[in-house]
């Protein structure tokens, strides 16, 4: 028992709170995981975990042979290019949608008034437009996307540039409001322009981290591009798609690696450019 | 007649969250003008300087900026307004990461066509003027430092050089050389006064020290709690007066190196 200027503490005030808060979260958990069949001990019933093993034992060794080794690389060469391919696209979706709905390059924030309530309108729909952008998963895109342009990468790039174009400027719009807004609101009121508010008074401080959140986008448009190939979209995913049909570990696992070197390109890559940017 | 450069009619100003910043003032300044603005510490200097700049819009009662009602005209004239108004505000409003160059070449950009400050921040598009502008200030040979390598005084400096390149009509300043030493705050606000009299526009500078204002600036403002206190040419500024000023600070009165 501790005592402040004559008041005692007998215990944490915040303690019950907490105890709620967390009781909640259980209850709340714990029904989810009923429904999404999440059982750990299955994973070691004696038939389920020899036929796992099996599984994992076809994946060695890697089929190294020449000919299967051309193949990756060029199914690897038209995955990056395709999730390079999405992502550019992806920023041009994003840039001027981030730009619209960030809130601290507002002019109308700082008067006049007039045509607020387009500006509020225009904001509006640029949010709504993200969220159908973000909203539909890219394998649903790319399922739709194979019908209209045939089997091939161009479908898996839209699908990309599509779903992550509304995520990338939903999460660029955040990075600059949380950065410090006074240079931009200073150059607002000298009479710059939106435009360049941004790129002087916002980049400056939020290039390292935009840039950085883009490449692990592009990291994940790797990955994406691998799931959209199983639908026809070319690339890894394909090549894979043929590998697992004629259940073929040691392809299967050639290509696993080549997706682990991807990611780890990827961080290689970030980190360079935080680098230079630091 | 003079021209005037911004006046003020019955003006009044409420934040926000309800508290009344600046009530009932009038007032007026020609160009060519040179005003000091002192007080103490949520006085209203602030406020005053951000309602000149249009930076905040009156609660009531009307504002003329450059013959203007920044308020009753469309939004792209304010915005070509604006950009005749230079404000040095209190604590440089830079990137750190930026570079001394584009920090003060960021004067013009509401002067520039897109495609020219675009261009700038590949290679900047003028290096000789911004220099000209850091050489006044003692500042010449920091143009390509970034802005994080400077102490707060050299900082404080850049803002002062970016209004000088911005070459505004009127020339707003927000406690500019809170952060320098005696000697380069007189080289700073000798700098700012003679720009602005050679341009004939009108230099307002609120300030801290008062031994600054009443020895550089020839008409002195006094504001408490919000109202104009005194509005007098320097030499009517009497030690009496001051103190009834500065009441609120038992009657000290601030000057140069004196600890806020």
């Amino acid at each position: 028992m501790t005592v402040i200027r004559g008041i005692t503490h007998r215990r944490d005030p915040a303690a019950l709170q907490r105890f709620l808060i967390t009781s909640i979260a259980l209850a709340i958990l714990w029904p989810m995981m009923e429904l999404a069949q999440f059982d750990v001990f299955a994973l070691f019933e004696d038939r389920k975990l020899n036929v796992f093993i099996n599984f994992l034992g076809q994946f060695f060794p890697p089929d190294l042979q020449r000919s299967f080794l051309l193949l990756v690389i060029k199914a690897t060469l038209e995955t990056l290019a395709m999730a390079t391919a999405g992502i550019t696209l992806a920023m041009l979706i994003a840039i001027p949608l981030g730009l619209i709905i960030t809130y601290s390059l507002s002019i109308s924030r700082i008067g006049p008034a007039s045509g607020h309530w387009l500006a509020k309108l225009g904001r509006y729909c640029a949010r709504m437009l993200m969220l159908l952008l973000r909203g539909i998963p890219e394998i649903v895109w790319a399922l739709l996307l194979v019908r209209v342009f045939g089997l091939g990468p161009i479908a898996g790039v839209l699908a990309i540039g599509i779903t992550y174009g509304g995520m990338l400027a939903k999460v660029y719009s955040e990075i600059l409001e949380t950065g410090n807004t006074l240079p931009a609101k200073a150059l607002l009121i000298s009479g710059s322009g939106r435009v360049n508010a941004f790129l002087y008074g916002l980049l400056p401080g939020t290039a390292q981290e935009l840039a950085s959140y883009t490449v692990y986008r592009w990291e994940c448009a790797v990955r994406a591009s691998v799931v959209m190939g199983f639908v026809g979209a070319g690339g890894l995913g394909q090549l894979m798609d043929q590998s697992m049909k004629m259940l073929n570990g040691g392809e299967v696992s050639t290509i696993l690696i080549m997706f682990l070197l991807l990611v780890l390109l990827a961080d290689y890559i970030s980190l360079v450019i935080r680098r230079q940017l630091a | 007649m003079k021209k005037i450069a911004f006046s003020f009619q019955n003006l009044s100003f409420t934040h926000a969250n309800g508290k009344e910043a600046l009530s009932n003032i009038s007032i007026s300044a020609s160009a060519g003008e040179a005003i000091a603005i002192i007080g103490s510490s949520g006085s209203g200097k602030t406020s005053f300087l951000n309602l000149v700049a249009t930076a905040l819009r009156p609660s009531r009662g009307s504002i003329t900026v450059l013959n203007v009602d920044p308020w009753a005209i469309s939004k792209g004239r304010l915005q070509r307004l604006r950009s005749q108004l230079g404000l040095v505000h209190q604590a440089a409003p830079i990137p750190p990461r930026q570079r001394v160059i584009t920090a003060v070449l960021a004067g013009r950009l509401g002067q520039w066509p897109l495609w020219k400050s675009v261009l700038s921040l590949i290679y900047p598009v003028d290096i000789a003027g911004p220099q000209a502008c850091l050489q006044k200030l003692d500042l010449a040979d920091r143009l390509f430092d970034r802005c994080d390598r400077l102490s707060g005084g050299q900082l404080q400096r850049v803002g002062v050089a970016r209004v000088l390149y911005q070459k505004p009509n009127l020339l707003l300043a927000d406690e500019p050389v809170s952060a320098m030493d005696p000697v380069l705050s007189d080289l700073t606000i000798q700098v700012l006064l003679e720009d602005a009299q050679t341009r004939n526009a009108c230099f307002v500078a609120s300030l801290h020290a008062v031994d600054i204002a009443l020895r550089w600036f020839p008409r002195i403002i006094g504001l408490k709690d919000g109202e104009v206190f005194f509005d007098l040419p320097a030499s009517e500024v009497s030690e009496s007066l001051l103190q009834q000023l500065y009441a609120a600070e038992r009657g000290v009165i601030p000057t140069q190196g004196s600890i806020n």
